[in-house]
C-alpha cells in the first residue's frame, strides 16, 4: 500500500466497502469510523452499513483466523475497529426500531475468566441483529438461570477456554433440564477446547467453533424454531 | 541455555545405547532445560531429547502435527526402543492426546507446563482458589518480552492489554530455579500487567517423577 493517504470520501460505494473490509482486516479503527460516517452521509441505512461493511469484513477476518493466516492479536485489532464502527451505528439501529433477530444471554462459565472469544461472539451476534445480554466471566449456574428468568432470551450461550471448566456447561444444562426449562431455549456452546462431540454430550443444541459460525448458527436455529412454532 | 530453543528444533543426542536400547523424549523447547536437568540427575546417557520450538506456546494449533511428524520420523528411523512426549495438553484441545494414542506413547500429565511444574493436583487447587491468575515459569519469565509483550503485539498496540489481561488480578511465578534476576523479571511483568505478584518456588514438580517412571518402564 502506498504511503500516500487514501481519500475514502472519493471512493464510490463498492470500492469504499471493499476498502473498509481491508481496513477492518488491518485493524484501523479511525478509518472504519470515517468510512461508516461517509456511507451514512450517502444515505445508507445503519443496517446496511453494518452488514455490508462491518459484518462482512469481520467474516473475512474470521475465515483467515480459522485458516491460521491471522492470529489473536490481529483479530482483536479488527474487533476493536468494528467496535468503533458499532459505536456510531448502535444508536441509529435503536432509533430505526428495526425488528430484532432475538435475544441472547451469553457468559463464560464458573471458574473461567477467559472472554476474548466470548466477546467476539457477542459482537458478531449484535452485528447479526441480536440483543446481547453479556454476563461476563466466571458465571455460576444461578447467574445463568436468573438471567434466563429476567430476559427470557431465545438463546443461552456458554463459553470456556479450560478443559477443567468446560464440564460446567453440563451442570448448567442439567439444571435447566431439572427445572423443566431446557427446551425453552436454544443452547449454544463454544471455546477452544470444545468440539462437536462435547456439545452433544453436554446436551447443547450446537457447538460453535468460532464467532462467525456462532452468528450463523444462532440465526439459523432461531428462524427454524420460529418456523416450527408457526407451522 | 541455547537461545535457539525458542525458535528452532534442537536435538540433544544420547551418548550411547542403554541397557534396553535408546530412548527418545520429544519435548517443548520451553522445558528443555528442565528435562535435561532430570536426564543429568539420573545419569541417563541413553536418552535423546528432541525439542520443538518453545514459541509454539503462542500457536498451540501447530503442536500436535509437529509432534506427530517427530514421532513418525523416529519410528521410521528404527533408532529408538521407547518414546515419550514431554508436553501437557498445551492448548491442543485433545489433539495431542490423539497423536500420542496413535503412536502408543504417553505424555506429561496436566494441561500446561505450569500445571505439571506446580504439580497437577496442587495446580488445580491453586487455580480453583483464585482463577484470576496468570502464570509464569522460568522459561516464560525469560522470554516474557518476546512471547507476551511482542507476541501479543502489546509493544505496538498497548490498547490490547485490557482485552488480554483485564480479568487477571494476580501473577504467580512458579520458579524452577533459585534465580533472583528472574524473580525481578517476573515482578516487572506483574507491574506491566497491573496485577499482584506472587512467587512460588515449584522446582520440577511432576516433570521429574513422570520422566523417571517412563524411562524406568522403558528399561522393562
Amino acid at each position: 500500500m502506498s504511503d500516500q493517504e487514501l481519500d475514502l470520501s472519493a471512493l464510490p460505494d463498492d470500492e469504499l466497502t471493499k476498502q473498509m473490509h481491508d481496513d477492518l482486516y488491518d485493524g484501523l479503527a479511525p478509518e472504519i469510523v470515517e468510512g461508516t460516517n461517509i456511507l451514512l452521509g450517502r444515505g445508507w441505512s445503519a443496517d446496511r452499513v453494518l452488514n455490508e461493511a462491518l459484518v462482512e469484513g469481520m467474516r473475512i477476518v474470521g475465515i483467515d483466523f480459522r485458516d491460521g493466516i491471522l492470529f489473536v492479536p490481529e483479530v482483536l485489532l479488527a474487533a476493536n475497529a468494528m467496535k468503533a464502527g458499532m459505536e456510531i451505528l448502535r444508536p441509529l439501529l435503536a432509533e430505526t426500531g428495526a425488528e430484532r433477530m432475538g435475544t441472547v444471554v451469553i457468559g463464560t462459565v464458573k471458574g473461567d475468566i477467559h472472554d476474548i472469544g466470548k466477546n467476539l461472539v457477542a459482537m458478531m451476534l449484535e452485528g447479526a441483529g441480536f440483543d446481547v445480554i453479556d454476563l461476563g466471566i466466571n458465571n455460576p449456574v444461578e447467574k445463568y438461570l436468573a438471567a434466563l428468568e429476567e430476559h427470557k432470551p431465545d438463546i443461552l450461550g456458554m463459553s470456556a477456554l479450560l478443559t477443567t471448566t468446560m464440564p460446567y456447561m453440563k451442570v448448567v444444562i442439567d439444571t435447566m433440564v431439572e427445572q423443566g426449562i431446557r427446551d425453552d431455549y436454544i443452547v449454544l456452546v463454544g471455546g477452544a477446547p470444545l468440539n462437536e462431540e462435547f456439545g452433544k454430550a453436554v446436551g447443547a443444541d450446537a457447538y460453535c467453533r468460532d464467532a462467525a459460525v456462532a452468528s450463523e448458527t444462532a440465526q439459523a436455529l432461531v428462524m427454524a424454531r420460529r418456523a416450527a412454532a408457526t407451522a | 541455555m541455547p537461545p535457539r530453543l525458542l525458535d528452532d528444533e534442537v536435538t540433544f543426542e544420547a551418548e550411547a545405547g542403554g541397557p534396553s536400547g535408546r530412548v527418545l523424549v520429544v519435548a517443548c523447547g520451553a522445558i528443555a532445560r528442565e528435562v535435561l536437568a532430570v536426564i543429568d540427575l539420573n545419569g541417563w546417557t541413553h536418552v535423546t531429547l528432541q525439542c520443538l520450538p518453545g514459541k509454539l506456546h503462542n500457536t498451540p494449533r501447530e503442536i500436535a502435527a509437529k509432534v506427530d511428524a517427530k514421532l513418525a520420523e523416529a519410528e521410521a528411523s528404527g533408532a529408538y526402543d521407547a518414546m515419550f512426549v514431554a508436553y501437557g495438553d498445551c492448548g491442543t484441545a485433545g489433539a495431542l492426546d490423539e497423536v500420542c494414542a496413535a503412536h502408543g506413547v504417553e505424555r506429561l500429565p496436566g494441561d500446561h507446563c505450569y500445571g505439571f511444574f506446580a504439580g497437577v493436583d496442587a495446580f488445580a487447587a491453586m487455580h480453583a482458589d483464585n482463577p484470576f491468575t496468570f502464570y509464569l515459569t522460568d522459561f516464560l519469565c525469560r522470554h516474557f518480552d518476546r512471547l507476551v509483550v511482542r507476541g501479543l503485539k502489546l509493544d505496538t498496540h498497548p490498547e490490547l492489554l485490557p482485552m488480554y489481561f483485564g480479568n487477571y488480578r494476580r501473577l504467580v511465578y512458579l520458579s524452577q530455579t533459585d534465580d533472583p534476576a528472574l524473580v525481578e523479571r517476573a515482578r516487572a511483568a506483574a507491574v506491566l500487567l497491573g496485577v499482584d505478584f506472587e512467587h512460588r518456588p515449584s522446582g520440577y514438580g511432576d516433570l521429574q517423577p513422570s520422566l523417571e517412571t517412563f524411562v524406568g518402564a522403558a528399561h522393562g
